[in-house]
């Protein structure tokens, strides 16, 4: 059958297939339902094994038969990552670079966004599809110049260095989801706050802000969990505990000899669970934030 | 600024004349809020791209402080360079797997989850467990799935008579980039299938209707309206992913370091090698330009199929 015309007009009718209403949809429903177990273990049980893990002793760790639940729960991986590890000054790290990350990422992209879809302005959707084809580059490809740059500048091991290309990755993605939350809003409010005196600045603190704090929500999530989760950068730009962020301390977490899994898991648990748990209270907001422009035709 | 401006003046030619009228203040306004993010972007974006090339043409050794231009002699070795050429052959390897893998499973699951049933925004909220953990961490995760002596992948496949006996999925060149596979397409089919859904949402409801009174069963319907009107969705969701597969760092770099014996080694952990563990700044930023320039070619050949796709449903 040619894709072009999807319809099969030019076939004769038969009477399609009958099977009893009942048996049909009944063997549609458990089909739905195996599909949706499925999608929900596949998504969800190795994070859980994780946890198992995390909560077990080392001998049921390395025992033949691995033990699902973790009985009798021990708290000694957590001890060993805060205790010994100092696990916390990363958190504190991953906190300060995600959350002015993300702060940035607001106002710039928001001042950005609210130009491209509320102001006068030449070629739009040409800048916006530059914004878009900067973040395809291979980060890999600014590495080396930003390095150099950043230790000409002394800004090797600083947060101001990560914040700052943290930034620039954030941006597109800031830019055009907000442009898409801003581009819903009706033009004739634009008009009335203007009849009424409002400057740009104006219109975009009073009138549009306002108006879509649930997309700010959404893209600063988005925001804040692409610089929580960052690797490649934070690995070449921090050189100390003092600086580095979650996913470096959970890179260095191995010695040569064997790899701590249930201290590992202890971290991963710890560093997930926060991101989990904002992702649960905002998942419906984050779906339309994550499909919104990108795929839209 | 000064081209900002220049480009301004073109784009007001021939507008109305009350355009030029308008007050100084309004006209500056979107220069000045678009003015931070495109500087941070030239800055931190755009300029080290370009600064990156320069380098590709240099001799810019970190440890010896070495810096002199080469001409195009990094290129010429890496055109005679085995180890970049096996991580090439990886890169596209896992580019086109995770890529092909990912949009069917995601296909998949989208379609699943636009039918209605008890639960549905459970589920999606579920699938998105995996998009937001750290890839780092996903690494780790995986690491411990599939570990050799205590993995449980290897207990489960024992217990259910798969294999005989441990396999050591990471630590064996055989199938270390297998493994990298599996821990991307858990990580990342989720968020296809997401693009997927938004694009299933956008098909008018009477033409599957239309089609179901036709007789048509699920199968056909998919094959022949659904499969077709996604078509754009599924190359620019595609062209996403596969750029991002291309740039893959992270769950290379943590799971296996690009071993055993390099059979994991893709372009970016090679190139994030040279430059820092052997302070090879030159010769680094020669394979990151390399990939930087595949990277157009495979946005462009995917920018191609789309134009031709929209014109085609325009025409």
């Amino acid at each position: 059958m040619p894709l072009s015309s999807p319809l099969p007009l030019d076939r004769p009718w038969t009477p399609p297939r009958r099977l009893s209403w009942r048996f049909r949809s009944g063997l549609a429903r458990t089909a739905l339902a195996i599909g949706a177990f499925l999608v929900v273990a596949w998504s969800v049980a190795p994070f859980l094994w994780q946890v198992s893990t995390a909560f077990q002793e080392d001998r049921l760790l390395t025992a033949a038969t691995p033990s699902l639940i973790p009985w009798p729960p021990t708290f000694e991986h957590f001890y060993n990552i805060f205790v010994e590890k100092q696990f916390q000054l990363y958190i504190v790290n991953s906190a300060i670079v995600a959350g002015l990350t993300t702060l940035f990422c607001l106002v710039i992209g928001g001042a950005a966004a609210f130009a491209l879809a509320r102001l006068r302005i030449f070629a739009r959707f040409g800048i916006l599809s530059l914004f878009l084809c900067v973040s395809m580059f291979p980060q890999i490809a600014i590495v080396a110049p930003l390095y150099i740059i950043a230790s000409v500048t002394e800004l090797m091991n600083t947060y101001t260095a990560l914040i700052i290309i943290y930034l620039a990755l954030g941006l597109p993605l800031t830019i055009w989801v907000l442009f898409g939350y801003f581009q819903a809003i009706p033009r004739e409010i634009d008009e009335a706050a203007i009849i009424d005196g409002a400057g740009p600045l104006r219109l975009m603190v009073s009138v549009i802000v306002p108006m879509s704090l649930p997309g700010f929500v959404t893209t600063g999530l988005l925001a804040f969990i692409a610089a929580w989760n960052e690797f490649m950068f934070a690995l070449a730009f921090t050189s100390g505990i003092d600086r580095q962020t979650i996913p470096v301390g959970i890179a260095n977490f191995t010695n040569l000899y064997y790899v701590p899994w249930g201290d590992l898991a202890a971290a991963s648990v710890v560093v997930t669970l926060p991101l989990v748990a904002l992702v649960l209270a905002f998942q419906r907001w984050i779906i339309q934030g994550l499909t919104q422009g990108a795929v839209k035709e | 600024m000064s081209t900002l401006s220049a480009a301004r003046l073109v784009s007001s030619r021939g507008r109305r004349v009350e355009t030029k009228r308008r007050s100084r203040s309004t006209s500056l306004a979107p220069l000045l809020f678009l003015a931070p993010a495109v500087i941070t972007l030239a800055a931190v974006s755009v300029f080290p791209v370009i600064d990156g090339l320069r380098l590709s043409f240099r001799d810019t050794m970190l440890s010896t402080q070495e810096d002199a231009f080469v001409g195009s002699s990094n290129y010429a070795r890496l055109a005679g360079d085995d180890q970049f050429w096996s991580a090439w052959r990886h890169t596209l390897v896992f580019m086109t797997a995770s890529t092909v893998i990912e949009t069917v499973l995601g296909m998949a699951m989208a379609l699943l989850l636009y039918e209605q049933f008890r639960g549905r925004g459970g589920v999606r909220a579920a699938m998105l467990i995996p998009w937001a953990i750290p890839t780092v961490v996903t690494s780790r995760m995986f690491g411990w799935l599939f570990d050799g002596q205590h993995g449980i992948v290897n207990w489960l496949l024992i217990q259910c008579g798969i294999i005989d006996g441990a396999v050591n999925w990471y630590g064996d060149g055989h199938t270390a980039l297998l493994t990298i596979i599996i821990a991307d397409v858990w990580k990342t089919t989720p968020f296809m299938a997401l693009l997927l859904l938004a694009g299933l949402q956008t098909i008018p409801q009477s033409l599957v209707e239309a089609a179901r009174i036709d007789g048509a069963g699920p199968w056909q319907t998919f094959w022949a309206i659904r499969l077709p009107l996604l078509a754009t969705t599924l190359l620019i969701a595609g062209m996403f992913r596969a750029l991002d597969a291309f740039r893959i760092f992270d769950l290379v770099y943590v799971l296996t370091g690009g071993g055993p014996a390099d059979s994991t080694e893709v372009l970016s952990t090679l190139a994030y090698k040279t430059m820092f563990s052997a302070l090879d700044f030159g010769y680094g930023s020669t394979i990151s330009t390399a990939m930087f320039l595949t990277e157009i070619l495979v946005a462009s050949a995917f920018g191609l199929l789309i134009a031709r796709r929209i014109k085609r449903e325009q025409g």
